[in-house]
């Protein structure tokens, strides 16, 4: 795919430190284009969150990230009325405590509706909170505004931002959210896509080292009873304790050194050593 | 034709709506979605589709629907897609043609423009050159040309093509109806959770943020405001049939079980387990050893009827075990049957599955006992998608 401009957006096409599949590019593009909130899915260590920071370093735009909590709710998101300290204030005699938009505090998407240029807004894990949580943002994603009833303002996006949204499928996420949003599965990188990956992190990893990392990585990813398996992460740094150890390449297939790096369950190291014994 | 691929998906079960359609149809006016095949696939699928159990549904879908339909589209003859895409000629053989790319400053109305005039003048195949649709060119229509600008005609360099990528079919593991794997069995436990959030509950937990509201629309005069608390109040009970027919299921238990246990919501989670048919003991281990069991009677009267029962059994066993009759080393009266219709009975909200989605009534002697214990209970495959439905039935009120 060609850097080519849709309606005279630059296009996004990965950065340096992020290697994006093709199809994964086109989504991104659409929803930049379409104006409307990317949702994210996939497994563990595919990258997910990496995702929005290098849209947002690709298009030079600024990045918001809101980090969601099991105790988070869409109002925090917004804004927060600080009711406690203008009770304070207000029995203390602090100043303008007639003024309650000093007490109105925008939260991470009040402040990307805000901002005057356009910018990146990560909504990370937007499972880990209540089932309600995505339909009490519905309105707010859909038409890029929300009122403030203390003082009677509405805030509206003065440049809609792009909105990325991930999920780790804990949750199932409602129908309605689901409507409004464009969705991208990002599969687990096949072994070409992912020795690029590796590559971009460490320039300089042998040849042949790489290859043999790979095939047994992928041979352990292979094998079924494993619970958790080894993503990305753990292979970069596996790769990189391989590196430092000395380790001899031949010996790596055979005998998958530093299992620990790859495996953090006991219940699948032994699995491991019943498949290769 | 796009309509037409609108009902035609909705006919497959993927539940497309009008919004998400319209919002396909601004990309595609818009020109947000390159002309290129393989791009619009992909773009079809990031609008309509929401989730990766539908990846594949959409796959086949499309599949079958695009197939007939790019020899009647009017925009991209068949042929010249054909021929678009598996060019029969070698870059190489052809010289550079010293491309300065005259189309660089020309405008996508216009290129479109000039593409729909050369689809109309354009009667033969064409390699090379820089004025018609053709491959290894610099005109800007065709592909692994060297324009920069332009309408991809077919073809993709270097990358998969549209039906390729579909007919991979790389997202059948992802399918719902899918037998299942401890992932999307905690996935669809969860859900026995979202529909009992704030049931019948009083209101007994003090919402802090809201009575610091109220103290301060108040005037800081203390007003308090509780709320209904958010525990789950489900009660689950599983039943395992386990051993005999059972074995080359057990991964598949295990899985279930394991799912049961880490979802640590319920409120209480009962596991027991029998062989074939509830009788007059249940087993507390899946060694079915009298050591370890309890009578039946023991269940109904000490676990309110309010528990949802899961059951996971076969259903294939010798008939004489439901209706009575000799069975070594068990005492058979009351029989299976009977045993059946009060755990039905108590307990209002009951689903059983089988592990294997064969239908037995076809092929073995053991087909009697499913047809019977099917007349009494719902019975059906244990897969993502019924496990869901299941999980549904067993929320809804009796």
């Amino acid at each position: 795919m060609k850097n080519t401009a849709h309606g005279g957006q630059p296009a996004f096409s990965g950065s340096d430190d992020y290697v994006a599949s093709p199809d994964l590019l086109n989504a991104v593009n659409i929803a930049v284009a379409l104006e409307k909130p990317l949702l994210i899915k996939g497994e563990p260590g595919t990258g997910k969150t990496m995702l929005a920071q290098s849209i947002a370093k690709s298009l030079d735009k600024p990045l918001i990230v809101w980090p969601i909590k099991s105790t988070t709710k869409a109002q925090d998101g917004l804004y927060v009325y600080d009711v406690v300290q203008r009770l304070y204030d207000s029995q203390f005699g602090g100043d303008g405590v007639d003024d309650i938009a000093k007490y109105v505090k925008l939260g991470k998407v009040g402040e990307a509706f805000t901002s005057d240029r356009q910018v990146v807004l990560l909504i990370d894990e937007i499972d880990k909170a209540d089932l309600e949580f995505p339909n009490d943002l519905l309105w707010e994603l859909d038409r890029m505004e929300f009122q403030i009833p203390e003082t009677r303002e509405t805030v509206t996006a003065k440049t809609r931002p792009v909105v990325i949204i991930t999920s780790n499928a804990e949750k199932e996420l409602p129908d309605a959210f689901l409507r409004r949003c464009l969705f991208h599965y990002i599969e687990f990188p096949d072994e070409e896509l992912m020795e690029r990956i590796v590559r971009v992190h460490y320039p300089d990893v042998d040849d042949v080292l790489l290859a043999e990392c790979l095939k047994a990585f992928y041979r352990l990813r292979g094998i079924g009873p494993i619970q958790k398996k080894p993503s990305t992460s753990e292979l970069l740094d596996w790769i990189r304790a391989l590196e430092l150890g000395g380790v001899p390449v031949k010996r790596i297939a055979r005998e998958l050194p530093f299992i620990g790096v790859l495996l953090k369950k006991d219940a699948d190291i032994a699995t491991c050593d019943r498949y290769y014994n | 034709m796009f309509t037409a691929f609108f009902y035609f998906l909705r006919a497959r079960g993927l539940k497309v709506t009008l919004g998400e359609w319209l919002t396909l149809v601004r990309a595609l006016r818009d020109r947000v979605i390159g002309p290129s095949f393989t791009q619009f696939y992909y773009s079809l699928r990031t609008i309509v589709v929401k989730s990766e159990a539908d990846f594949d549904r959409f796959d086949c879908a499309f599949l079958e629907f695009f197939k007939d339909i790019a020899a009647e589209s009017d925009e991209l003859p068949k042929e010249l897609m054909d021929w678009l895409d598996n060019p029969d000629i070698n870059p190489d053989d052809y010289p550079d043609l010293g491309r300065d790319d005259e189309f660089n400053h020309w405008s996508d109305d216009d290129i479109r423009a000039m593409f729909q005039k050369r689809l109309a003048e354009q009667k033969e195949e064409h390699n090379g050159g820089n004025y018609w649709i053709g491959t290894h060119g610099a005109s800007p229509f065709g592909n692994n040309g060297e324009s920069l600008r332009g309408i991809r005609v077919g073809g993709q360099s270097r990358k998969r093509l549209a039906m390729a990528v579909a007919g991979e079919r790389r997202f059948r593991d992802f399918r719902g109806d899918n037998a299942l794997n401890l992932r999307s069995f905690q996935t669809a436990f969860r859900k026995l959770r979202q529909f009992s959030s704030r049931v019948d509950a009083p209101k007994t937990e003090l919402d802090l943020d809201e009575t610091v509201r109220a103290t301060g629309d108040n005037a800081g005069t203390l007003d308090l405001v509780f709320t209904k608390p958010r525990k789950n109040t489900v009660k689950l009970m599983l039943l395992m049939d386990s051993g005999g027919s059972m074995e080359p299921f057990m991964h598949l238990s295990t899985t279930l079980f394991q799912a049961v246990d880490r979802s640590n919501h319920f409120k209480d989670l009962r596991v027991y387990y029998f062989h074939n048919i509830f009788k007059k003991r249940m087993y507390t281990t899946p060694e079915i050893d009298y050591n370890d069991s309890i009578p039946t009677e023991w269940l109904f009267q000490n676990l309110h009827s309010d528990y949802k029962v899961i059951v996971v059994g076969d259903a294939q066993m010798a008939p004489r075990e439901l209706t009575g009759g000799y069975y070594p080393g068990h005492e058979l009266t009351p029989t299976g049957l009977t045993w059946l219709r009060r755990f039905r009975d108590h307990y209002k909200r009951l689903v059983w599955f089988t592990p294997s989605d064969n239908d037995p009534i076809a092929h073995t002697v053991w087909g009697a006992s499913y047809s019977m214990i099917r007349k009494e209970v719902d019975i059906m495959p244990l897969t993502v998608d019924n496990l869901a439905l299941a999980v549904k039935k067993l929320m809804v009120a009796r």
